[in-house]
């Protein structure tokens, strides 16, 4: 295991056809454009983006897996990180601001809320694929492939496990991030997960473990 | 001796980092650091020795988490004994003979408090109070609370040391990359709350290295009357070999953590990274102590910004207030926050400073509903608050929930007032507005007024009340009853600012009571008093006469640099102006056979549903309105969406676009009944913090003529019942997003099951499914908010047959 590590990113470009997509917005994409552009501009200069990560290594037997500072069970995660011998535990947040912006317009106006909601959600994954390819481009360079970032609460992967992840990494002081009793995390859009890292090229998706098959959203 | 008796005439050291050291020892990612003070006592007290060695006057003990939610009440108290005799035994064991003290260590809690996260001011008072309290048993000298990144879980802490102890404490925060906390509290406003409740040092730790905290400390220099602390990080830390690495070495750090200790610095040391050479290459620049000046800034905050009076005029908006509004009288008796939380960002968008909150009527619950109204306005509005009530026990709960230093109205000249008021000031911090009457009355003359100003500033000093923390109100009277009265009161404001240096301020529009066109007399009154030294106007932003004087006035006095904020609000005016002139006659949609305000609600288009909405008013009775307009037009929309040929953003475009006629109805006719259907309660369930669904669901219900009561987020089962129960609802609407609160909404069921058998309630929400409901115990899963409309009109017919 190594330290933690936080890392600032610069504002990851936007994504408007995913902001789109997160909000329903299905046809007259360009009746809300305008909308879309002001809460942009209300809310871009407020964004953090800040990841939290620690490098552990892996080991699996059957459905356990062993990351030296704590064990979890679960299928779904093993076929993650089948064939990996190191992960990347993380969590990534862009700060409180977007869910300030999420309260005050559910108040005065639930259709900018929406866009802010989608925009949270657009945001905090554009950060995480930032960081992905930076895991990746790491690991690359030391001949290894890295597996998509897996969270807890994919698949049958406990949503226990963030309460480890806390305590690994110290997202409150690191990064500002907290858990909840509840084991949800403000600010809301943040994301935490691991990011496996193996010998070989694998095509998995994100989509693979879930069993919800009818979701809008598969990949 | 004390501490705060050495820092007069000393710099005080401070210790450098723990952690890192700690983990070079062995301590792994994830493990507990407090533990060690029980484990490895040995290699603590040689880290605090080290330290003393190096020059450190005050070490703090190893707790940085030391609280009862990673600890049990008995491993705690171990934990805390333990980290106070380390500290002790390596303040015997070094022989370097500096003054030497044992600070309690308190570190966030790392939980977010609510709104955002599910932890309550009041347990986060009770948690940090534990700690406390054991440090007080176990004899440290002072309590340092650092690394807070919270403005409102920083205050708790202070809090509850204030509460709990009389010994010195010390209070840093940690900033961010933007030079504010991680919620975004700017440094001027930390100062503002902090010295307003007391601490006697505050400042920065950790964040980054010493050179980019220089901005944030050299804020804090500009506003602090007490010491600023500094304790920065030995710079950022870089990965070599797969360790932290950090990359200012001790001479560099010296070097620039002494630069800020000539820029008036008195309490330094390090955070992360830091090593007891680093203290000891510091102490031995041997950087001569500057004086701590008093700062004379009149300061209030909210949870990010600081206002400052004395530049700028400062506009208190005053529309939260129910007097002589209907319309806000009805929605506090019928607990609709939500038309405050609209006042109150409506009136920020107007351009105000400070919002002023009154919510006193003598058939609510003030306490409570001052409360509920101060908590919900700091998640929506991020102005500083003037709390406004008569009730003492109620600006008390106020001030200790506000996030911040408030303003507080009012104090006056009469004994009984400031007994009762300056108590609450010292206590908590706070501006006071100071009004110039006393047990005679009010002084028809200025110089009777001035007499009583200085009567109210020789009793604030006697509760240690600085000058800067009083702004007087000389009170304008109407001009109709008494024609010198304006006149006087413009004397009263210059006699105030040039004999006192005292800011003033006044509730403008009272001059003109009993006049016709009110709003002429009130802005030229507020020009006159503005040339006369008034600092601050508690107006109505909707006043253009007011908005016109305050806007001249900076641009005449220059004070607003190329005239950029009076040509920004005269752009709004002239826009405004011709929205209104312009008829929107015709909306198109598919159907020419609709009325255009229904076409105005299925296009989704506010501005034009509400003018309709008007015009319609003026010959159609409100409910025929509702009936033959809106809710078709709902309808239409609805059967679309469940049709799926309109989507959701439509659906919501369209919901407001109701909404706002539904307003109009409302603030013409307060009175009239214009729904029909029962009451609706509605919550997300305890434990789940996410209302983007349920605030959907009641937006469309209130459209279909539902009278909701919206309980928030995060509610516990008890409150929905009880109110379930008060309001005999016949329907109750649980929304939970995560597997992990669903249990939560099973509990509420139960309750609702025993306490209001009577009650249907539907469930909703990411996670629910019909099999969960069915599991649950509900009687309907309603898959989005149409389905919970649909469902809840069936049971309204059913209740109405």
């Amino acid at each position: 295991m190594d330290g933690l590590h936080i890392k600032t990113y610069n504002s990851p470009p936007y994504n408007v056809n995913e902001i789109m997509r997160y909000a329903g917005v299905k046809d007259n994409y360009e009746n809300y454009l305008d909308i879309l552009n002001e809460c942009i501009d209300e809310i871009s200069e407020k964004l953090t983006y800040k990841v939290c990560f620690c490098r552990v290594s892996v080991s699996i037997c059957d459905d356990k897996v062993d990351f030296g500072f704590s064990v979890t069970h679960s299928v779904d995660l093993t076929k993650n990180l089948n064939g990996c011998d190191n992960a990347i535990i993380f969590s990534a947040t862009i700060g409180i601001e977007l869910d300030r912006a999420i309260a005050k317009y559910s108040v005065v106006s639930p259709i900018k809320a929406l866009f802010f909601q989608a925009i949270g959600a657009e945001r905090i994954e554009s950060l995480c694929d930032v960081f992905n390819d930076d895991a990746e481009r790491t690991s690359f360079s030391e001949n290894k492939y890295t597996r998509p970032r897996f969270s807890p609460g994919y698949g049958d992967f406990s949503l226990d496990f963030q309460k480890e992840i806390f305590r690994l990494l110290d997202c409150p002081r690191k990064i500002g991030l907290t858990l909840n009793d509840s084991l949800l995390m403000s600010p809301s859009k943040s994301v935490t997960g691991i990011i496996g890292i193996g010998n070989m090229v694998t095509n998995l998706t994100n989509c693979h473990s879930c069993s919800k098959t009818d979701c809008g959203f598969r990949k | 001796m004390d501490v705060r008796e050495f820092l007069k005439e000393n710099i005080v050291y401070l210790d450098g980092g723990m952690g890192t050291l700690l983990q070079k020892k062995g301590l792994m990612p994830g493990e507990y650091p407090e533990k060690w003070n029980v484990t490895n006592s040995d290699i603590i007290v040689d880290i605090h020795k080290s330290y003393f060695d190096a020059g450190s006057n005050i070490v703090c003990t190893n707790t940085f988490g030391a609280n009862l939610l990673k600890f049990s009440h008995d491993e705690l108290d171990l934990i805390i004994k333990s980290a106070v005799n380390n500290a002790r035994k390596a303040s015997e064991l070094s022989l370097s003979g500096q003054n030497k003290w044992v600070a309690l260590d308190i570190g966030p809690s790392g939980k977010m408090l609510a709104p955002y996260g599910d932890f309550d001011f009041e347990e986060a008072v009770a948690l940090f109070a534990e700690t406390v309290k054991l440090g007080v048993k176990y004899g440290v000298d002072l309590i340092m609370i650092e690394t807070m990144s919270d403005s409102y879980e920083t205050k708790s802490a202070l809090l509850a040391v204030k509460e709990n102890c009389d010994l010195p404490v010390f209070v840093s925060n940690a900033y961010g990359e933007d030079g504010k906390l991680m919620t975004g509290a700017s440094p001027s406003a930390m100062v503002a709350l902090l010295e307003g409740m007391g601490a006697d040092a505050i400042g920065v730790n950790c964040s980054f290295g010493p050179k980019k905290l220089t901005t944030v400390v050299k804020e804090y220099l500009k506003y602090a009357s007490v010491p600023v602390i500094l304790k920065p990080n030995a710079g950022l830390p870089k990965i070599v070999n797969g360790e932290s690495v950090y990359d200012v070495l001790p001479e560099e750090f010296a070097d620039d953590v002494s630069a800020l200790i000539n820029g008036g610095v008195s309490v330094v040391g390090g955070c992360c990274g830091t090593t007891p050479e680093y203290i000891a290459e510091l102490h031995s620049r041997k950087v001569k102590k500057l004086p701590v000046v008093e700062k004379n800034h009149t300061v209030v905050s909210s949870y990010t910004h600081a206002v400052e009076f004395g530049n700028n005029p400062v506009l208190i908006g005053e529309r939260i207030n129910p007097t002589g509004k209907k319309r806000f009288k009805e929605a506090l008796r019928a607990g609709d926050i939500e038309y405050i939380l609209k006042e109150g960002i409506s009136q920020q968008e107007m351009s105000v400073h400070a919002l002023d909150v009154n919510v006193g009527l003598p058939e609510i619950d003030e306490i409570q509903m001052l409360k509920t109204a101060v908590c919900r306005l700091q998640e929506v509005v991020d102005l500083p608050l003037q709390i406004d009530t008569s009730n003492a026990k109620a600006m008390e709960l106020a001030l200790r929930r506000y996030n911040g230093k408030a303003l507080i109205n009012s104090v006056n000249g009469k004994q009984e007032s400031m007994n009762e008021i300056f108590p609450l000031v010292k206590k908590y911090g706070g501006v006071v507005i100071a009004l110039t009457l006393d047990e005679k009355g009010i002084p028809a003359t200025a110089d009777g007024r001035l007499e009583i100003a200085k009567n109210i500033l020789d009793n604030a000093k006697k509760w240690g009340i600085a000058k800067k923390n009083i702004i007087f109100d000389p009170l304008a009277l109407s001009i109709s009853a008494d024609a010198s009265a304006g006149k006087e009161t413009l004397k009263a404001v210059k006699l105030i600012s040039e004999n006192l240096s005292c800011a003033t301020s006044l509730g403008v529009s009272n001059v003109s009571f009993g006049l016709p066109e009110r709003d002429v007399i009130n802005g030229i009154f507020f020009s006159l008093a503005l040339e006369n030294g008034l600092s601050a106007a508690i107006i109505n932003p909707y006043s253009t006469e007011v908005m016109r004087a305050y806007f001249a006035y900076v641009a005449l006095s220059g004070k607003d640099e190329n005239c950029s904020k009076y040509i920004e609000f005269a752009q709004k005016l002239q826009k405004t102006a011709s929205t209104m002139s312009v008829e929107v006659k015709k909306v198109q949609t598919d159907d020419e056979n609709k009325s255009n305000l229904q076409r105005a609600i299925i296009k989704g288009l506010k501005e034009q549903s509400a003018f309709f909405t008007k015009e319609l008013l003026k010959n159609t009775l409100p409910l025929d309105i509702v009936q033959e307009e809106i809710i078709p037009a709902l309808n239409t929309v609805g059967v679309g969406f469940e049709n799926k040929t309109v989507f959701l953003p439509q659906l919501l475009m369209s919901a407001e676009s109701a909404k706002c006629a539904f307003e109009v109805i409302k603030t013409a006719f307060s009175s009239d009944k214009t729904s029909d259907k029962c009451a609706f309660v509605i919550a997300t369930v305890k434990g789940d913090i996410h209302d983007i669904g349920k605030n959907i669901v009641k937006l469309l219900l209130e459209n279909f003529g539902f009278i909701v009561t919206d309980l928030g987020k995060d509610v516990s089962p008890e409150l929905i019942v009880e109110t379930v129960i008060k309001l005999r609802a016949p329907l109750v609407g649980l929304s939970a997003l995560m597997t992990t609160t669903v249990p939560a909404m099973e509990h509420t069921i139960k309750l609702l099951r025993i306490n209001a058998p009577w009650c249907k309630i539907v469930v909703g929400g990411a996670v629910l499914t019909q099999e969960y409901a069915d599991m649950i115990g509900a009687d309907k899963y309603a898959k989005d908010a149409m389905e919970t409309v649909r469902y809840a009109e069936k049971i309204n017919d059913t209740l109405s047959k």
